[in-house]
């Protein structure tokens, strides 16, 4: 189940505000999807980006998912544990599978994407 | 312990590294006829190397039999149907192979005087002449060293072509069922991509089509028949509306083994297209190369292609580098040109009716798979099939590596993308009635033990040495390399 | 069959087709022959060239001796008629010699990574800038006039799009090896590689370590290119090179009029991610046994699409087989003492002759040809059933009465004694 403190985007992407920062990861969905998560790339810290840029991609065996930010910000951490690890994203998406946090730029921004309930509506008729 | 307890393709086989003991050799050198030379004398001794750490050290015997195990490791055309959909793994003559070890033709350098490769000239003119007929093109360059190098060869023609007339333009549009090499050769060419979709039929859309050409493109990338083994009705349609906005017209020649001697793409508004000589005309794809890809054009597009091009005088044939409009050299040298003797040996075995025959065995072979197998599995698109047929199925993979279990290569795995579980099966003319029989029983069993016991499926295969590989950890930390 | 499908004809198969794409007419391309006329016809046109010629012919191809057991490995049908490895299960044979193939390229170049094969090496050169560019985020090119003039040409055909600026770099007209003061001027912060050959076109071997250190210094990479790989027995590897592309040719492929070949590429660990072509990588299958299969697949145009890191599908499989099977064969003390004896035959013809450059040379070697043309000379040595060397002046104007001559280890002494003779040596 996509948590609720969450928000979401239509390209699989959610985002937790904690202060000024957000931190991103992949939906559950997303990590389903793509199946067994062999890679993932990531930028450096202090990359500064735009809402719905590239920011990196997740590999699987067979397929490459660019992640698109969802908010606007500096890149303060990247999540290391990934780079030995990367089967956390499909073990555990929404806590220490998370991918980037951001410093945002525009606190609004969150609030605009999708709710849990909206993003599950949504890959209900992406997928029917 | 003991270590070997079971008969060699079913034995585990170390590696060369490991097999290696210090002092064994495969090889003779004859005794040096020259006074030898102190290496660090000549050269200097900084750039004289220690010995090379873990090279192998086995013997001739220790050389033929790994190599001889390994092989029984491999599935072959030599040894059943290998039904990999746009691949075309039809059987490759033997005589091919002989002829390409014909002394004058295995041992002549690229640089030798032209009129001492006066034989190798006649080949390549005799080849060119020969795809240009089945083709229906006016010009033919043998140079790319495969698909892909042809596809990237003829985008750089395409943007030579419009740069000549003033304007590269900027995108090039690629159907949504296209091989990946295309997109990408696009992009290599410095073009944009513009996808467009395939309609109910698996066909290209010609209303969205219309929709897409503008001034800015500059050519349309199209296979044909399609990776559905569709044949893409509209494409002399495609080609007027291309033409009448100024773009040009390439055609992915990857599935010309269901058109040659009875379709010519030159005839119907294609201007450029590449052929793959590994697939068509037979040239052995030697687990993954080396193959050829000759690039075929209409007149307009000739003062463009690579450099060199063959010419012939009175006194004989030569190389001609004074071609000012050539994209240049794609290559060194002059093409695969082992793999292009091949090709023509292959040609003049069938001649025009037989080349023409082979396509019509080929469609032959595809159609009859196909009615055997349609009340077993779905068939992806109902449009009629020429050389190759596609169905759908949620378990593609799993039922591939079963097939391993009777017997057979599996058939090409979720290709084309726009096919949600592609099941893409080519059988080529050169299978019997009989292989086609025992290839459609291995699935239509296969569909049912799909229902009934799903877990021998999800498990296949069972039957090889190797069971199933662990890709994923392969990929998560990847080991290139043997170390001690 | 018909019946089963339906059709009372092979042609109601596509009789679907629109009447304007069918072709009623009959191809013309004569009647089918025979298996023996097949072969003698290719016999006859082997006839019309060169045969059983000595040859003194270098410059990126190189005859060397092939033995045996090459070809016999590479017939067999489970090789020969095998296609890519993707279906790891029933493919084993071929990846597993392609991981040795990558491990031998690995241990002669001392790079970490190297990948299944390119078409050759004139292809991988492009490949191996367009890494370095990818990787630098920078889009200069800066290469050695000594890089083989062909590889330059395909290199300027590859990057003419890519907004890429491709400056070239001089030679030292003494040394023959790369001019240290015009590579610093041809450098500036927008190169992302330099590349260099050695030995080089001329035969010289550079001094690599000092390149390295100078792009380096500017943020660039080096791209090491060989296209004689025997000499890697003996020379010091490109430890220093960032990234290597070379020509396999040497090992086993015959000189077939210049192809097929096989180029490779390898590299420095942390690359491996911007590598173009097929990896085969170590794992284990449902059993816990050791098995092969492609890997890093991601990389690949098949799946990464217009963002793959090459358009590159097919490449040179049973080449590089060929190529394995000879170092297997050659090994450790083979690939040396065959290094040694190409190195002793050309310094035995080399030392007589007047040589254009005094950079230390392998195999190859410039040399002026006096008041002679290199023409009249080389209609001499046709005349012993010799073929004699490339005159440079096709590539290089300034080197007029200059000839490119390359011993192997099949030059015999008294061929080699007829080449001096014939430059009034």
């Amino acid at each position: 189940m996509d948590p609720e403190n969450l928000r979401y985007t239509k390209e699989h992407e959610w985002v937790r505000v904690e202060g000024d920062v957000g931190i991103i990861g992949i939906t559950s969905h997303a990590q389903s999807e793509l199946g067994d998560i062999v890679y993932v790339d990531l930028p450096k810290p202090g990359t500064v980006i735009q809402q719905g840029k590239t920011i990196g991609s997740v590999e699987s065996v067979k397929a490459v998912s660019d992640i698109y930010t969802p908010v606007s910000g500096e890149v303060v951490e990247v999540n290391g544990l990934l780079t030995e690890s990367p089967e956390t994203l499909n073990k555990d998406p929404y806590g220490t599978g998370w991918l980037v946090k951001i410093k945002l730029s525009d606190p609004g921004e969150p609030a605009k994407l999708l709710t849990a309930a909206e993003y599950q509506a949504f890959v209900g008729t992406e997928t029917s | 312990m003991i270590s070997k307890v079971r008969p060699h393709p079913t034995q585990n086989e170390s590696l060369l590294f490991e097999t290696s003991s210090p002092g064994k050799a495969g090889y003779q050198l004859p005794k040096l006829d020259v006074p030898p030379v102190d290496a660090r004398d000549a050269l200097g001794a900084q750039n004289v190397r220690q010995e090379i750490p873990d090279f192998p050290e086995v013997s001739e015997v220790d050389v033929i039999r790994h190599f001889t195990r390994l092989s029984t490791w491999n599935y072959a055309i030599d040894l059943g149907l290998y039904p990999l959909g746009s691949c075309t793994m039809k059987y490759n003559p033997r005589v091919n192979e002989a002829v390409a070890r014909t002394e004058g033709l295995m041992w002549i350098h690229p640089y030798q005087p032209d009129a001492l490769s006066q034989g190798a000239f006649a080949i390549l003119a005799e080849l060119e002449r020969a795809l240009a007929e089945i083709t229906g093109m006016d010009a033919v360059t043998l140079q790319p060293a495969a698909g892909a190098h042809g596809e990237l060869t003829g985008i750089l023609l395409v943007r030579a072509a419009l740069e000549a007339q003033g304007n590269a333009r900027k995108k090039v549009i690629v159907p949504d069922s296209a091989h990946g090499t295309n997109p990408a050769s696009v992009r290599m060419a410095g073009y944009e991509v513009v996808n467009v979709a395939s309609n109910d039929r698996g066909m290209l859309d010609v209303e969205a089509l219309v929709r897409t050409v503008d001034e800015d493109i500059a050519a349309i990338m199209i296979t044909n028949p399609n990776t559905l083994g569709v044949f893409e009705e509209h494409i002399a349609e495609v080609a007027r509306i291309l033409h009448s906005k100024g773009a040009l017209v390439y055609m992915d020649g990857a599935n010309m083994n269901a058109l040659a001697g009875i379709s010519r793409p030159g005839d119907y508004g294609v201007d450029l297209m590449h052929l793959n000589l590994h697939k068509t005309f037979s040239t052995p794809h030697g687990g993954g190369g080396p193959g050829s890809g000759p690039v075929a054009v209409k007149k307009p597009l000739e003062p463009f292609l690579p450099l060199p091009r063959l010419q012939h005088a009175p006194s004989g044939w030569s190389w001609n580098y004074d071609r000012p409009q050539s994209i240049g050299r794609v290559r060194a040298f002059y093409g695969n040109f082992g793999v292009l003797v091949r090709a023509l040996a292959y040609i003049m075995a069938h001649g025009g009716d037989g080349l023409n025959r082979a396509t019509l065995d080929a469609l032959l072979n595809a159609n009859y798979l196909r009615k055997l197998l349609e009340s077993h599995y779905e068939i992806a698109y109902h449009a009629p099939s020429m050389h190759e047929c596609v169905f759908r199925h949620a378990s593609n993979g799993a039922i591939a590596k079963r097939l391993i279990d009777y017997g057979f290569h599996p058939y090409t795995v979720s290709f084309p993308l726009i096919v949600h579980g592609a099941m893409m099966i080519e059988p080529t003319e050169t299978e019997s009635k009989q292989e086609l029989d025992l290839f459609a029983d291995a699935l239509v069993s296969i569909a049912q033990e799909v229902k009934e016991n799903p877990e021998l499926v999800s498990t296949a295969p069972h039957s090889t040495r190797t069971t199933k590989v662990d890709e994923v950890a392969a990929a998560r930390k990847p080991i290139l390399k043997w170390t001690r | 069959m018909l019946d089963t499908i339906g059709a009372s004809t092979l042609e109601d198969l596509y009789s679907h087709l629109p009447e304007d794409v069918c072709f009623h007419g009959a191809l013309n391309i004569p009647a089918g022959k025979s298996e023996y006329e097949i072969v003698d016809y290719f016999r006859a046109r082997g006839l019309e060239n060169a045969n059983s010629h000595a040859n003194f012919l270098g410059a990126g191809v190189y005859h060397h001796y092939r033995p045996v057991l090459v070809d016999a490995v590479v017939s067999r049908g489970e090789f020969l008629t095998s296609y890519t490895p993707y279906q790891a299960e029933i493919s084993q044979g071929t990846l597993t010699a392609i991981f040795e193939f990558q491990t031998m390229i690995c241990q002669l170049t001392g790079m970490d990574v190297a990948n299944a094969s390119m078409y050759d090496g004139s292809t991988a050169v492009p490949e191996a800038a367009m890494m370095a560019m990818r990787i630098t985020g920078r889009d200069g090119i800066a290469v050695a006039r000594t890089v083989h003039p062909e590889y330059r040409e395909v290199l300027g055909t590859y990057t003419r799009h890519q907004s890429t600026l491709v400056t070239e770099f001089e030679y030292d007209p003494e040394s023959g090896q790369v001019d240290l003061e015009s590579l610093e001027q041809a450098l500036n912060e927008t190169t992302a590689a330099v590349i260099i050959q050695s030995p080089n076109f001329f035969g010289v071997v550079e001094n690599a370590k000092q390149v390295a250190e100078i792009a380096h210094a500017k943020g660039a990479l080096l791209v090491f290119v060989f296209t004689e790989a025997v000499s890697l027995g003996l020379l010091e590897p490109p430890r220093d090179a960032d990234i290597v592309a070379g020509e396999l040719q040497s090992f086993a492929i015959a000189p077939s009029y210049g192809g097929p070949f096989a180029g490779i590429i390898a590299c420095k660990e942390k690359y491996v991610r911007q590598l173009p072509g097929r990896l085969v990588g170590e794992t284990k299958d449902a059993n816990g046994n050791r098995a092969f299969c492609l890997t890093l697949a991601t990389r690949e145009q098949h799946i990464r699409r217009e963002k793959a890191t090459s358009n590159i599908c097919t490449n040179q499989a049973l080449i590089a087989l060929m190529a394995t099977v000879f170092m297997a064969l050659y090994g450790k003390q083979g690939l040396r003492e065959l290094a040694e004896q190409n190195l002793a035959k050309a310094h035995y013809l080399g030392e007589r002759l007047w040589r254009r450059f005094n950079g230390p040379y392998f195999n190859e070697f410039v040399a002026a040809t006096g008041v002679q043309s290199p023409d009249e000379i080389n209609r001499r040595l046709l005349g012993f059933q010799i073929v004699g060397g490339l005159p440079l002046d096709r590539f290089y104007p300034e080197l007029r009465n200059s000839v490119l001559l390359c011993c192997t280890e099949m030059a015999s002494r008294a061929d080699m004694d007829a080449v001096a003779e014939a430059f009034g040596a």
